[in-house]
């Protein structure tokens, strides 16, 4: 009689492992289901929303590549990133236009040097609106925040990592650096929207009623190719599975004789590069405003979570989500009866997609049960 | 005589609470020693003292002749000592391949050659070179932890608690593995909670409590001893 209640627990505790493992499976089933519905009916009957959704989503994905780096190898969620997104797209405007605002509001200071004063540096570079200045003006401030990120890092995560500081106290500094940052950009290019290019582009028309700038298939291909790249690194050299094995288990990384310091500063490095790329993207096709780093936070969160924290190839997945929901669902939730539903109401998609997936299954599409 | 390790008077410890008061474990080249001992006892902390994991207020750790103390684990590793975490030592979202690859990571060179010398030592793994980790079973994994740890073919391995959440007949297989990798020449320093079973492979054995030596002689000795039977090996 003894052994029964052994048995009967270990029996017990296999029928939890077999509906653990169910409910698991079902869970990211139903995940994966609904994307696909969301997905086919956006590309079919919102099909321009479909695209705008998929250009908004593949920029999206590299500030989130970013993130889940960051969650994964360091432990803490960088409420910085989106308002470091934007100080690398206002870097960008920066070095193109060499204008900061001056002493008095809507006084603005031109320094005498910008790339946009060098022979042809503005002259469209076949149908897009912009020139190659641009693309040096980017590529700048994708090197100017590698480095800023990095030196960010040893002057005020490295401490809190020696000190064994909590989860809390780093996102409190991320937060704080976001209010800076933020403050910073309103201090040196003023509130006011600003664009990287003036005058009118018009869009070309496409089969299946969708109507694009050719500035847009440009973000689209720029972005998709980054996230190429970073695959490759990723998942092709040391460096990248170094970076992946970081996030899996940093202590596990440390005693393989991984250099984590070293790993840690090409986390930066790369996070801070896609950031700058990233925000100028959006910028290109929108307008530069400092509050727009805070509204980035939500969507790249979501993004971040829906495709499992630390895991990159859940995070381009996730932005691809949550750019096409938030693009196309005020048009879906018109089409339902509410005819008079606000665009708006826009940026509270992703926060919806965020507390569906904390509900459903928090570990997201990729992540694994511990 | 010199020893493939040789760890004097070790103290540390976590913030206030000192665990090890000057413990001293020495291993000898090709030899394979069982630290033993309570819960608490600083067993686990030993071994990441030893390893730099854990500063080491005072004592000295030397492998070989070379003075390894409080080096960073990437410095140890490179000097030939490498070490299996008790728990979560592999990296689950990683393939089988990955994760061994980062067991040489501080290696530019040979990696083609290691996997092959491995995987060789691990038939059991080749045939699942590119699963993820995470998918294999626990006795697997232990074996994916011991391949990780040897891709550098190290003079000196620490192993905390290999027996730990494996069936009594996976802990068998588990210590026959680590007895053949001893005796293809690494030297092997474990800590067991499983006394018996890890003093019946060892030459030597340990035994720690409350953060000191207590005793140390040849494993067959110690099994047979009546204060360590009554007090670690279960009998009455």
């Amino acid at each position: 009689m003894t052994v029964l209640p052994a048995q009967l627990t270990s029996s017990l505790s296999d029928v939890a492992e077999g509906y653990r493992r169910h409910s698991d499976a079902i869970s990211r089933g139903v995940l994966w289901f609904l994307i696909a519905l969301l997905f086919s009916w956006a590309a079919i009957f919102e099909t321009d929303l479909f695209i705008a959704g998929l250009i908004v989503g593949s920029v999206l994905a590299l500030g989130a590549i970013g993130l889940t780096l960051i969650y994964g190898i360091l432990g803490f969620a960088n409420f910085a990133h989106g308002d470091t997104m934007m100080l690398g797209a206002y870097m960008a405007f920066f070095f193109l236009t060499g204008t900061v605002v001056g002493k008095r509001t809507n006084i603005d200071v031109d320094l005498g040097w910008s790339i946009d004063r060098l022979p042809g540096a503005t002259a469209g570079l076949g149908d897009l609106s912009f020139g190659w200045g641009l693309l040096l003006a980017i590529a700048l401030a994708a090197i100017v925040l590698a480095v800023f990120s990095v030196g960010l890092d040893r002057v005020v995560y490295r401490p809190l990592r020696r000190r064994g500081s909590g989860i809390v106290i780093f996102a409190m500094a991320a937060l704080g650096i976001a209010f800076s940052i933020r403050a910073l950009m309103l201090i040196i290019w003023g509130p006011d929207p600003r664009r990287y290019v003036q005058g009118l582009h018009y869009a070309n028309e496409y089969p299946f009623g969708v109507v694009l700038k050719t500035d847009q298939i440009f973000i689209f291909l720029v972005a998709l190719g980054l996230a190429a790249v970073m695959y490759y690194v990723l998942f092709h050299t040391k460096l990248g599975k170094a970076m992946r094995a970081m996030a899996d288990n940093p202590d596990l990384a440390l005693v393989s004789g991984i250099n984590t310091t070293r790993i840690v500063m090409w986390t930066w490095v790369f996070a801070g590069g896609l950031m700058a790329i990233a925000g100028a993207l959006l910028s290109i096709q929108a307008l530069l405003r400092p509050i727009l780093g805070f509204e980035l936070i939500l969507p790249l969160f979501a993004a971040t979570i829906l495709g499992g924290i630390g895991k990159p190839q859940g995070a381009f997945i996730g932005a691809l989500v949550v750019g096409v929901a938030q693009e196309s669902s005020i048009q879906f939730l018109r089409s339902v009866g509410f005819e008079d539903l606000s665009i708006g109401y826009k940026p509270a998609v992703a926060f919806v997609i965020l507390i569906l997936i904390l509900l459903l299954r928090p570990r997201g599409l990729f992540g694994t049960a511990t | 005589m010199t020893f493939a390790l040789e760890a004097t008077g070790l103290v540390a410890g976590y913030g206030e609470a000192e665990i090890l008061h000057s413990v001293s474990v020495t291993v000898a080249d090709g030899e394979m020693v069982a630290i033993i001992g309570p819960n608490g006892a600083g067993k686990s902390t030993l071994l990441k003292a030893v390893f730099g994991l854990l500063p080491a207020r005072a004592g000295e750790v030397r492998l070989g002749s070379e003075d390894v103390t409080n080096h960073t684990p990437d410095r140890i590793v490179a000097a030939g000592m490498s070490y299996v975490p008790q728990v979560e030592n592999v990296f689950p979202s990683l393939s089988i391949n990955e994760n061994l690859e980062m067991g040489a990571f501080i290696r530019r060179d040979g990696l083609p050659e290691r996997l092959e010398r491995v995987y060789e030592m691990f038939p059991d793994l080749t045939s699942r070179r590119r699963d993820a980790a995470g998918k294999l079973s626990g006795g697997q994994r232990q074996m994916l932890a011991l391949a990780r740890a040897l891709m550098l073919d190290p003079t000196v391995l620490l192993l905390d608690e290999p027996s730990a959440g494996l069936s009594p007949k996976m802990v068998h297989i588990i210590f026959k593995k680590i007895l053949e990798i001893n005796k293809a020449g690494t030297a092997v320093l474990l800590v067991e909670q499983n006394a018996r079973e890890a003093l019946s492979f060892s030459q030597r054995g340990y035994v720690l409590v409350a953060g000191e030596n207590r005793l140390e002689g040849d494993a067959a000795g110690l099994i047979d001893n009546e204060e360590v039977g009554r007090l670690y090996l279960g009998e009455s």
